[in-house]
């Protein structure tokens, strides 16, 4: 089977940066795929690689098994929905949309007809006339994912997309593009330095550091078995033992992660159940998130854990200040890959 | 103390500020107020009556004429020229990277940051040794060399505050390179570039030194006044056509600073 985006040992160089360094990757025909990561990990450049914004120093960027490297953009079937969305404020919504069916030389009536179709899918067949420079951020969010898809492309990027809106906006427009994109079926590849949108709208998730992908999963795996300290760190916000410590806690050298949540907190003294791995610390600070509330813990030997508590647990009890112990089961505790020399 | 009172300025900063402004343009009003007086060969103020008899006598001086009409079609030549050229080069400057880029640009800026006496002299000794007779065409090209600048600087800078994602976004959506200048580039740059192209118009018109190398027996306007002030009778016919030369540059001057202004941010 071939895949909709296939990426051959792929490198990007920035004069002495390896923006993208020896990436390989498949993406299957109707995934709906992430890339994660800080700012600067190679994401966003390989969206353009496949957009054909950029062209690879080497290394090969196939389409439906095709090789497109030197294609120029124009002879992709991918389109693109941009971060700041780059809609044309010389033109209308509906010029907008229409754009790309008129520089493919659609007849005028068509061009109408069909923009006018994407505008109703995107729920904004009312402001067709409008300019750009008269929408709220949604609704250019809108219009920028209506003239993308008009010329219904095998796959749609989109690079950071909920990144410029508000937090009500961004959760119902991650519900929107999920759906949309089950509706039509294309291929979606989204860029996001946010775990929780790749995690929870992904089917599978790649996460970037340094140009390297360091972990390619399913949100699920990613986040209850990251393979290495930043995959761990990165998208679990987990505590990362490394060294000494993990020697010391679980009699091994080799890293090893563990969740927030998966830790106990208690005073000394009390129960610690039947949890076999404890070290002793002392609480920071508590920060309060409703459900949960995470405690920031010093232990003896320095490091700093966080170990979540929930509401009903009776937290109470705990003081910023003041001595606790932590514990966690061993089966809990994920064994990381040791890093590779930088 | 309000904020107004702060932003105003001192009596003596305003008074400076008109005293300058008189210096600047009451020459300009000399030319004007002598183009009605009726004596011919002082400057004498109070003027001693008023007259339209010069703008008549300037209407049947056919060489006055003919020296307009050599300047308006060198200058309408030599603009469109750079124009062509001038757009062309931005358009290759600001999307590109490239080694030697910044030498380019200096080299473009040349003709412009020289003294005019040296581009004359540097185009005359090219014309001499190319063996041609200096004439229409030769000061076309002389112009062009500086109208070319002023049009690249003006196109340039608004290319270069126009997104480069409008490009890749047209690029995505199918539009080859021609269909994006067309539909993207040309409709956000294009009042800068016709601004470019006035300035060039009003640059080329009056235009002397260079021309003077470059014209041989021809007479464009700036040359005709050259001559003229050596050779005076009916004075005043120099100031007439000094009024007329005027409005026929201010105009584009006038239009080139409206359409560049800046207007109110759009996304």
């Amino acid at each position: 089977m071939t895949s909709a985006i296939e990426f051959k040992d792929v490198s990007r160089v920035y004069g002495d940066v390896r923006a993208v360094n020896g990436v390989s990757l498949r993406i299957a025909t109707g995934e709906f795929f992430a890339m994660l990561g800080p700012s600067g990990s190679g994401k966003t450049t390989c969206l353009r690689l496949i957009a054909g914004f950029e062209a690879p120093d080497s290394g090969a960027v196939l389409l439906d098994g095709q090789d497109v490297t030197s294609r120029p953009p124009y002879e992709r079937d991918v389109n693109t929905v941009f971060q700041d969305y780059a809609l044309f404020p010389h033109m209308s919504v509906l010029e907008n949309v229409a754009y790309g069916l008129r520089v493919r030389k659609v007849a005028g009536a068509e061009q109408t007809r069909r923009a006018m179709e994407m505008l109703e899918l995107v729920k904004l067949g009312a402001l067709a006339q409008r300019r750009p420079s008269q929408l709220s951020g949604g609704q250019r969010q809108r219009v920028s994912l209506a003239r993308a898809l008009i010329n219904k492309p095998r796959v749609l990027l989109l690079d950071e997309p909920l990144g410029a809106l508000d937090l009500k906006l961004r959760e119902e427009m991650q519900i929107e593009l999920k759906n949309l994109q089950r509706q039509l079926g294309i291929t979606f590849i989204f860029v996001t330095h946010d775990q929780g949108e790749a995690l929870s709208m992904a089917d599978r998730v790649a996460v970037f550091n340094q140009g390297r992908i360091e972990q390619l999963d399913t949100p699920r795996m990613l986040y209850t078995r990251p393979a290495t300290s930043f995959v761990a760190r990165f998208v679990g916000s987990a505590n990362v033992a490394e060294g000494e410590l993990a020697r010391r806690l679980m009699g091994s050298a080799e890293p090893f992660a563990i969740r927030a949540e998966n830790i106990r907190i208690a005073l000394p003294g009390e129960s610690q159940d039947d949890n076999v791995i404890r070290c002793n610390g002392k609480l920071l600070d508590v920060q309060y998130h409703g459900a949960m509330s995470r405690c920031q813990v010093q232990l003896d030997t320095g490091e700093i854990f966080a170990a979540a508590v929930s509401e009903h647990s009776g937290n109470g009890r705990f003081a910023p200040g003041c001595a606790v112990v932590l514990s966690w089961t061993a089966s809990d505790a994920v064994q990381l890959r040791s890093e590779p020399a930088a | 103390m309000s904020r107004s009172a702060l932003n105003r300025p001192s009596l003596g900063t305003r008074i400076g500020a008109f005293v300058g402004l008189a210096f600047l343009n009451v020459p300009v009003l000399v030319i004007i107020l002598y183009a009605f007086t009726t004596d011919d060969r002082t400057y004498a103020f109070p003027l001693p009556g008023v007259t339209l008899r010069w703008f008549e006598a300037a209407l049947a001086r056919s060489d006055i004429w003919a020296a307009m009409r050599l300047s308006l079609s060198v200058a309408a030549l030599a603009t469109l020229l750079a124009m062509i050229l001038g757009s062309l080069t931005a358009l290759a400057m600001s999307r590109s990277r490239f080694w030697g880029k910044e030498a380019i640009t200096f080299m473009l800026v040349l003709p412009i940051a020289l003294p005019g006496i040296v581009t004359g002299l540097a185009l005359l000794a090219a014309i001499k040794a190319a063996r041609i007779d200096p004439g229409f065409w030769t000061i076309v090209v002389g112009h062009t060399t500086f109208c070319v600048v002023i049009v690249y600087n003006n196109f340039v800078a608004r290319l270069r505050r126009m997104p480069q994602n409008w490009i890749e976004a047209s690029m995505d959506l199918g539009a080859d390179g021609f269909q994006t200048f067309r539909h993207i580039v040309l409709p956000h740059a294009a009042t800068a570039l016709l601004a470019g192209g006035m300035l060039a118009f009003a640059l080329s018109f009056d235009e002397i030194i260079v021309t003077l190398f470059t014209a041989g027996h021809e007479r464009t306007l700036p040359i005709w006044f050259f001559n003229e002030l050596f050779r005076p009778r009916e004075r005043p016919i120099t100031n007439v056509v000094a009024v007329v030369v005027m409005i026929v540059t201010l105009i584009p001057i006038l239009l080139a600073y409206y359409l560049t202004r800046p207007t109110e941010e759009r996304s």
